[in-house]
């Protein structure tokens, strides 16, 4: 499959997925169109239930869809994921406890077959990156649990994909963490024109970080809106007083109302 | 895509069938061979029959039933026909034998494949697989024993040892009403309830807790069974040695498990108690000991077997002449190892019903855990 | 310090509680007999002569703990170690039929491990008949594999220590299947997406992972291990080892060597449990563990 223009990284048409449970099926995906550009920093926002973690997973293929098409970067989410072609961040920091911080971002190059010297220079690039510097030698227990998911943050980034996943990586921490690690992950953004689709049930952190916001609803997991950021690229902490900040942030409030109009 | 899709099971079993044509007859010299001309060519055509059939295009489910029915056709065919004629097998039968088991492994990887939707179905699947394994542990067992003449005071063959015990029903009960219904039972309750209510103190007295508590860890780790000697002249050949040693092997495991489970309810759920002002013993009764009840069962089922080993082992030492631990250690000395194989079935089939009944306590007990809820 | 109000302190208060003990029933014990003797030898010693003969009798019904710490020291550290009157003599004899099971059974016990983690057919057959197992008595079936054995000609190390790998390898094939299963689901998804294939997978994440379940389940296999040795050496009238100790000691009444071989016994239990938890420990923290 050819993708739609030579800029998209991520093509999603038709797409719908239905898990079979014990109470019967349930659809999780239904019917999702999307096309993501590159350098794009897309927001999934919605309620439990919408799929917004499915349609991530299937990216990943972490799931398969059992109807409509995908492709990342042309190919097929096996294709793409044997190709290494992107990186994931979970929810939780998932750091393996064996091993220490630097051992951590090395896992994914070992695996590649990365030599041993660029594997070093590259742990050292991605631990700069995410302000960990001076942390190689400590294991994740040593570390707060923002710091745990900065260093996941790079070991997704180690083995430079140009597209990265992002699973609610900031959920589990407390707002003043959070805040401080969006300024960071939107430095960072900037400075490798990277691809990033971005799970998250924040309002405010949707609004903050994203070029685009996909608002998604449940039962069936469906797009319901998707809204075109007007903000500039750099974005300092209190743009989020703005009245274009608001603005936006409304629109993405009434989306995810009209949403839940359906079931109730 | 090929009609045939063969999988290497099948097509050693294949392979072993061809080399075993060239090699007949099946066993015997000349002129006395057992398997009649039709009987081999049945058994050659089930372990033919299943593996091609296997290897077409039909449905899993299918070819698992062939399979079955290929797989244990043969090997009773040849386990009937060896029956008799011990160490008079050839290398085919061997052969036959060891087709039939690669296809009965074909059959195992195929149904274990399956994932049926039925909930009863998947149960029954649950069953069947180990049930087919642990019978080909038999029949393996069987044909070796029977095909290659291992003399009968070494290993005997199963059919032998499931007739003995058949034929020794009184002598095997008496011992277990002498060992299961005295020492065990006896020895079980007394040594758990002391170790419940040790624990229980022990829980009141926080000085008594932490003493007793390394202690009773090291102790699990001794060869306690090596007090069985003193214990047997202390209190005589009869079943109360044995009860004693069953008291002193299940004390400290349900000593330790009770203190640690004591401690399992959350601070928030006992702060919750406090502010209901409730006292020590209501606080025990309607809190901790139901949240230690997984912890009280484990003990409960890890004493069931320690319980069966010390009072059988504390036979060796000394008994009246009835009991499994006297009946295995005089069998053996007489060389009748049937006999003795005969009691240790006993034994494990005593051990699975103690522990299955416990389990089955358990479960009624603790269906809010959810090592039981399955969650 | 805390360590010593906490933990210290109770225990050897309660142990010095249970040697007081001890000595109380000792003489209770042994007292019944010793009258017996005296009114034979027409004797009518004072009482506290009469304490003093309960605790020094050659046969006693309950050794007072001075009579068994004599015997366990003078036959630990003042014979040749090569004499079959040493302790040490025979504990080295059950030790080593003990280890040779004990590394044979932990070897298979991972083998099957990682046979039952990696194949469904396996893992639905094999493994009920491993949980099974753990319910039946198989210390019933040393006597059989001895005897049998010695039919065949071979006698000495080698039953015992297959007795004491059949003990070994149950605990540590069902908690290294625990531990090779213990990743979540999280770390598998993570693996899955850097595209690891399975022995990747497998030495990188299930290994390392399962490094405490294994270490967890030798110390039970290590002390189920010498507990096969001991009672393997009981049926066949085994001239060494701590079993044999123990058999000879009861048939001749020799209570205070049958103490002492306990107190043998034990040491190594200890020894051995105690070896398997410091290796454990040396390794999870060379792998990053948490100081406990």
């Amino acid at each position: 499959m050819q993708p739609a223009h030579s800029n998209t990284v991520i093509e999603a048409s038709k797409l719908g997925l239905t898990f079979q449970t014990s109470d019967g099926p349930v659809r999780a995906l239904s019917d999702v169109d999307l096309s993501i550009g590159k350098g794009e920093f897309v927001s999934f926002i919605g309620p439990s239930g919408c799929g917004k973690t499915t349609f991530l997973r299937v990216i990943a293929d972490l799931e398969r869809p059992t109807s409509g098409s995908i492709s990342i970067n042309g190919m097929s989410p096996q294709q793409a994921r044997e190709a290494r072609a992107y990186g994931y961040v979970f929810q939780a920091a998932a750091l393996f406890p064996w091993r220490t911080i630097e051992n951590n971002v090395a896992l994914p190059l070992e695996i590649m077959g990365i030599s041993r010297d660029e594997r070093k220079a590259r742990i050292k690039r991605t631990l700069d990156l995410v302000n960990l510097s001076g942390f190689e030698k400590k294991y994740p227990w040593q570390l707060s649990g923002g710091m745990q998911q900065r260093a996941s943050i790079a070991r997704a980034l180690a083995f430079d994909a140009d597209l990265l996943l992002m699973d609610e990586p900031f959920g589990a921490l407390d707002e003043i963490v959070r805040d401080h690690l969006n300024e960071q992950l939107l430095k960072l953004w900037g400075q490798t024109n990277k691809t990033i689709c971005f799970v998250t049930h924040s309002i405010p952190e949707a609004v903050y970080l994203s070029t685009r916001i996909v608002v998604m609803s449940p039962r069936p997991g469906r797009v319901t809106d998707v809204i075109e950021s007007t903000l500039p690229r750099e974005r300092p902490l209190d743009i989020r007083e703005s009245p274009e900040f608001l603005a936006i942030a409304a629109r993405v409030r009434d989306g995810l109302r009209a949403g839940h109009s359906y079931d109730d | 895509m090929s009609a045939l899709k063969i999988s290497w099971q099948a097509a050693l079993a294949l392979v072993f069938c061809v080399i075993a044509a060239f090699t007949l007859p099946l066993a015997g010299a000349e002129g006395s061979n057992p398997f009649s001309l039709g009987t081999t060519f049945t058994i050659f055509a089930l372990v033919g029959l299943a593996a091609l059939i296997s290897a077409m295009r039909v449905t899993d489910a299918l070819a698992a039933v062939i399979l079955f029915v290929g797989a244990h056709g043969a090997a009773w065919l040849l386990l009937a026909g060896i029956a008799g004629n011990e160490g008079a097998a050839r290398a085919p039968f061997f052969l036959l034998i060891a087709a039939a088991w690669l296809l009965a492994w074909r059959c195992v990887t195929v149904l274990s494949a399956l994932r049926p939707k039925d909930r009863a179905v998947s149960t029954f699947l649950r069953l069947l697989i180990p049930t087919v394994f642990g019978a080909w542990i038999l029949i393996l067992w069987e044909a070796i024993t029977r095909g290659a003449g291992i003399p009968f005071v070494l290993l005997p063959p199963p059919s032998s040892i499931g007739v003995r015990l058949v034929n020794s029903v009184p002598v095997l009960w008496a011992d277990v009403n002498q060992t299961i219904f005295h020492s065990v039972i006896v020895g079980y309750i007394i040594g758990c309830g002391a170790g419940f209510a040790t624990a229980i103190l022990a829980d009141r007295v926080p000085f008594l807790r932490r003493g007793l508590l390394p202690i009773g860890n090291m102790v699990s780790a001794l060869p306690i069974i090596g007090v069985a000697p003193i214990l047997v002249m202390w209190f005589g050949f009869d079943w109360h040695s044995k009860a004693a040693v069953v008291v002193i092997m299940t004390f400290f495991p349900m000593l330790v498990n009770t203190v640690a489970g004591l401690a399992a309810s959350g601070h928030m759920e006992r702060d919750l108690m406090r502010t209901y002002a409730s006292g020590y013993w209501t606080t025990l009764l309607k809190l901790r000991l139901p949240a230690a009840a997984p912890f009280i069962f484990n003990a409960l089922k890890i004493n069931s077997t320690l319980a069966l080993i010390g009072a059988i082992v504390a036979e060796f030492f000394g008994t009246p002449v009835v009991g499994m631990g006297f009946r295995i250690s005089t069998e053996v000395g007489r060389m009748n190892i049937d006999m003795v194989w005969a009691e240790i079935a006993v034994a494990a089939l005593a051990g699975s019903v103690f522990y299955g009944a416990i389990a089955l306590v358990e479960r009624a007990v603790t269906f809010w855990h959810p090592s039981v809820r399955g969650g | 310090m805390d360590r010593f109000r906490d933990k210290i302190i109770p225990v050897t208060t309660l142990l010095a509680g249970l040697v007081v003990l001890w000595y109380v029933f000792a003489v209770i014990m042994n007292a019944p007999v010793q009258r017996d003797m005296d009114r034979r030898a027409g004797e009518d010693p004072r009482f506290s002569e009469f304490i003093g003969k309960t605790l020094a009798q050659a046969k006693p019904t309950l050794p007072a703990p001075h009579q068994v710490a004599t015997n366990f020291f003078e036959n630990t550290f003042t014979r040749k170690i090569t004499s079959n009157r040493s302790l040490v003599y025979h504990a080295w004899v059950t030790l080593s039929s003990t280890l040779l099971g004990f590394a044979f059974g932990t070897v298979l016990g991972i083998l099957i491990a990682v046979g039952i983690v990696h194949f469904i057919a396996l893992d639905r057959s094999l493994m009920p008949w491993i949980i099974a197992s753990q319910t039946i008595p198989i210390l019933a079936i040393a006597p059989m594999v001895v005897v049998v054995f010695a039919a065949i000609g071979v006698t000495g190390l080698l039953p015992k220590a297959l007795i004491s790998t059949y003990l070994s390898f149950f605990p540590v094939a069902v908690g290294m299947v625990k531990g090779l299963r213990s990743p979540e689901i999280l770390y598998l998804d993570l693996m899955h997406t850097y595209n690891a294939s399975a022995s990747q997978t497998f030495w990188k994440l299930r290994v390392p992972a399962s490094v405490p379940y294994l270490f967890a389940s030798m110390k039970v296999a290590v002390a189920a291990s010498l507990v096969g040795a001991i009672v393997a050496e009981l049926p066949t009238g085994a001239v060494a080892g701590i079993g044999a100790k123990l058999l000879a000691g009861a048939y001749y009444s020799q209570t205070i060597d049958i103490w002492s071989a306990l107190v043998a016994g034990s040491v190594v239990a200890v020894l051995l449990v105690t070896l398997v938890g410091v290796a454990g420990r040396i390794v999870e923290r060379s792998m990053g563990g948490r100081p406990a």
